[in-house]
């Protein structure tokens, strides 16, 4: 898929979603092996833990052309690692509200409890959140920064009208070699 | 064998930069001696166009302060890129786009119309905004456009070195100083500051706990805080572990949390997050009502996390704005 289709009328959401290792992946893993069918938008990237879901990764995947993220860890009481999904769960009370003041809805981040037995809950919640997504349309992020920075042509300009004017674009260029005030 | 050409270049900033190379003191006479200053608006008088009669990388470097937000900044950055072998961005606002780039958050025309026309302090019936070009009397003068987005310098042009701090210490400007005319230069790209968190140098270190356990965030006017202990320790939103370090704690010594403004280590690719991501961790609730209560009390994410980054940061500005033309 490329950046570009982000507004055609061929748009699928597409949704990074990061599954630890313990619970979640092998959930998907179970959804699988079960011949469940559901969304094909999600791109998952296993990690350890819920835990080692740095919120800087869900920014970058977000600026790099996703329109969701979903997270899932283990239930809480039942991470591998003691602690690490409750580590994520606070992360995301204050990740939603930053990507809120930044103007990303939140409904497009998700995080989810899915144990190793749940492979039907991977199923219901990727199809929810695709059709959420859906709903919210393209965030079309890589494309925006290049609508921002189409301001910046103010230079190109001004040293074309000089070199239209002079026939040189910097007109004393190499006359002076010090210069006093 | 003529000096060495230096030029100090201003733009979006509030001039503490400046007061950084005045604050060399002493030194900065031996900085005097053995460069030729072409440009430095604050302090001498020189003409652009003396700057645009030099020949291309004929200024040896360019040491520029401030974030890029108008078009005479783009194009002076732009120009003194071209006359120049290095350019540095020097201090937050160019580095990282410091606190110009809050305005990030928010549509040039509100910022305008706040300004120039709902300003509690302003008086402006008329509700003149400058225009960007005027004629009067067959004269036309013209003044800079405000871009939609305030940048970082490496947004604008190629940059070849970093000077982090709001403002750099007068002993990190003096090692960026020393090492250009010494040639003994980095690898191009590199930030002139220690790459180790803030905590580092920080004199509270030794009172950090293993796990912090944040109960309550309390803000440094809220209460007594302890002037030895660490800040997060006391429930203080403090910046120092996402931090680079470098100006050697003059926050955290002086009785104040770190704000962030010397930006991430080399191994922080966005240090609101990062910070947002360790402090939020340790904080003591598992239940999501105990956690909203306690992350309440850090009001605003966005200001506290991004003070000095929002420019450089992942998303670099609020990403619904309307368009302008």
């Amino acid at each position: 898929m490329s950046d570009t289709n982000v507004q055609s009328a061929s748009w699928e959401p597409r949704i990074v979603a990061f599954f630890c290792n313990w619970c979640t992946y092998t959930a998907a893993d179970l959804a699988g092996v079960s011949r469940m069918k559901y969304a094909p938008n999600t791109r998952v990237i296993r990690l350890m833990c819920s835990g080692r879901v740095d919120p800087q990764f869900v920014v970058d995947a977000l600026s790099k052309g996703a329109d969701g993220v979903l997270i899932g860890g283990c239930h809480p009481g039942d991470c591998h690692y003691v602690e690490g999904n409750y580590k994520m769960l606070r992360r995301f009370d204050i990740l939603k509200r930053m990507l809120t003041d930044m103007g990303i809805e939140p409904e497009r981040v998700r995080l989810e409890w899915i144990s190793a037995a749940e492979g039907e809950k991977v199923k219901r919640v990727v199809n929810e959140m695709v059709e959420t997504v859906q709903k919210l349309g393209p965030l079309g992020l890589p494309q925006k920064f290049n609508d921002w920075d189409s301001e910046m042509e103010h230079f190109a300009q001004h040293v074309a009208a000089k070199e239209a004017a002079t026939g040189c674009g910097c007109a004393v260029h190499g006359k002076k070699e010090t210069v006093n005030a | 064998m003529p000096k060495p050409k230096v030029a100090f270049y201003w733009c979006a900033s509030c001039g503490g930069c400046e007061e950084t190379v005045v604050d060399l003191a002493e030194d900065i006479l031996g900085v005097v001696e053995v460069v030729d200053i072409v440009l430095w608006p604050v302090a001498m008088d020189f003409k652009y166009k003396d700057i645009e009669a030099m020949p291309d990388k004929s200024i040896v470097a360019t040491l520029l302060n401030g974030a890029i937000r108008s078009t005479e900044q783009e194009e002076m950055a732009k120009l003194l890129r071209r006359k120049s072998q290095f350019l540095i961005a020097y201090g937050a606002c160019a580095v990282s786009g410091g606190i110009p780039a809050m305005a990030n958050q928010f549509p040039r025309e509100q910022i305008l119309k706040f300004n120039y026309e709902e300003c509690p302090t302003i008086v402006n019936e008329s509700k003149t905004r400058p225009q960007v070009s005027f004629t009067e009397e067959g004269r036309e003068t013209t003044l800079p456009a405000l871009h939609n987005v305030v940048r970082t310098l490496d947004q604008v042009v190629d940059v070849d070195y970093y000077v982090p701090g709001c403002p750099p210490t007068p002993k990190l400007t003096k090692a960026a100083i020393t090492a250009l005319l010494e040639g003994k230069l980095p690898p191009k790209g590199s930030v002139i500051a220690p790459d180790i968190a803030l905590c580092d140098e920080c004199p509270r270190k030794e009172t950090k706990p293993a796990n912090l356990s944040i109960e309550e965030f309390r803000r440094p006017h809220q209460f007594l805080m302890d002037p030895e202990k660490c800040f997060l320790a006391q429930g203080v939103v403090c910046m120092g572990p996402a931090t680079r370090s470098g100006c050697e704690a003059a926050c955290t010594k002086g009785g104040m949390p770190c704000t962030g403004c010397f930006g991430g280590t080399s191994r922080v690719h966005d240090q609101g997050m990062k910070i947002m991501s360790s402090i939020a961790a340790n904080i003591v609730p598992k239940d999501e009502a105990g956690i909203s209560k306690v992350l309440a009390g850090i009001p605003d994410p966005i200001g506290t996390f991004y003070r000095y980054g929002l420019a450089k940061s992942t998303l670099r500005r609020k990403v619904n704005l309307p368009k302008e033309a």
